[in-house]
């Protein structure tokens, strides 16, 4: 029977990959954010999931404006990383699991969810990041990925509510997944950050702790505000916390622990946080 | 909760909503940015920036905003930051940079401004 251990949250800032390129972990501006991820490394270490199911959005990598899903499935043998424009590194590619993104694919459009399907995407560092914090020092990546893309790009963006939903629905299909395979559920991005227009630098941590302590028990909390509503609380690109709604709904109504949880400002423009919620 | 729709959307002081308003300004725009994941098409940007610009049929305003390095003249001419910033990388600039440049601080204040607020 597929077992779904739980869920690990982080942000995906791009800078993250060029302290770890450079060694940084141990550098005073670093550090904090750094020491979140041994916990979650052990964690995984002690787990071994076989897959990862990850929510998560694209920065114009692989999705440009002339064709924009608001909901994607990657159904991939693989996934690659590819040069963004700003001088990260390219990553080590990543093992697709097309079975299962199918099963996903035909649950999700039975339960009335019209997503896009990718035989071919580009992952970005909102992948890959990720990746690296959890998974350090690695040749090849311990788990199969199959990728969730949310349009945070383009407004109209779907709504919290509706991501919740999405999520879920991608939880009761793990649920029906036919297999002995062990998934961690991934959400990327956030928290608060805002990189464009006059109010280039908004954080707000009122609004990231209510995100952080309703995340486990409440999500229902997360999802009352409209996309502008969150945008306003939460910065433009705060609006990423989609990735970890959805990702938090695909845990379901089973029994969660926090089992550890970072929160620190700021990493570049952001304040970063990584979570991971334990399946009990 | 009933849907937002753009005309009833109460303006976010300082914000811009990339919507599809914005997204049919600036398609031209983010379409170079877009180009830039490419290596040899940063590299002819910065050969020939001018003809670079004309190959992508910029408008006028954000013809104008790229060559004066104005940010929230990029942005208002319907630049969206995700594929502004693979601009401003050819530039050398981060997001404080750019943060900076937006908000009419020195980058030094707009760094110590994200880390008031950790306190
Ligand atoms: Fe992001």
């Amino acid at each position: 029977m597929t077992e779904i251990i739980g869920g690990y949250f982080t942000s995906h800032v791009p800078a993250i990959g060029g302290a770890i390129a450079k060694g940084l972990q141990g550098d005073p501006y670093w550090k904090p954010f750094f020491d979140g991820f041994p916990p979650i490394q052990k964690w995984l270490n002690q787990e071994k999931p076989d897959v990862a199911v990850v929510f998560y959005n694209d920065h114009g990598l692989n999705f440009f404006l002339d064709k924009m899903p608001t909901f994607a499935v990657g159904a991939a043998h693989e996934y690659q990383s590819a040069d963004e424009g700003w001088g990260l590194p390219v990553y080590k590619t990543f093992t697709g699991d097309p079975a299962l993104s199918w099963h996903i694919i035909e649950a999700l459009v039975d339960d009335e969810f019209d997503i896009t399907t990718c035989q071919k995407m580009f992952v970005d560092h909102a992948m890959s990041i990720p990746f690296e914090l959890a998974w350090p020092n690695v040749d090849t990546w311990p788990v199969k990925l199959v990728p969730i893309a949310i349009n945070t790009v383009q407004h109209p963006l779907p709504s919290a509510k509706r991501c919740l939903a999405l999520g879920r629905a991608v939880g009761r299909a793990l649920e029906s997944w036919d297999s002995d395979d062990k998934i961690v559920v991934m959400g990327t991005g956030g928290l608060s950050h805002q990189l464009d227009g006059a109010r280039a630098g908004f954080i707000n941590s009122d609004y990231d702790r209510f995100c952080l302590d309703h995340l486990v028990n409440d999500p229902e909390a997360l999802v009352q505000d409209s996309i502008a509503g969150i945008v306003e609380k939460a910065g433009t690109q705060g609006v990423e916390i989609l990735n970890w709604i959805a990702a938090r709904g695909a845990l379901g109504a089973r029994t969660l622990t926090k089992r550890t949880e970072n929160y620190h400002i700021p990493i570049s423009n952001t304040a970063a946080a990584s979570v991971v919620l334990e399946a009990v | 909760m009933s849907a937002m729709l753009v005309s009833e959307r109460q303006p976010i002081e300082g914000t811009t909503l990339f919507d599809g308003d914005m997204a049919q300004r600036g398609y031209a725009l983010n379409a170079m940015c877009y180009s830039f994941n490419d290596a040899e098409n940063r590299e002819e940007f910065r050969r020939d920036e001018e003809a670079y610009c004309r190959k992508y049929h910029l408008t006028p305003g954000q013809r104008r905003a790229v060559a004066d390095r104005d940010v929230l003249g990029m942005i208002a001419e319907g630049g969206n930051v995700y594929y502004l910033a693979k601009l401003a990388g050819i530039w050398g600039l981060n997001v404080q940079d750019l943060g900076a440049a937006q908000t009419g601080l020195s980058v030094d204040a707009f760094k110590a401004k994200l880390l008031s607020y950790s306190e």
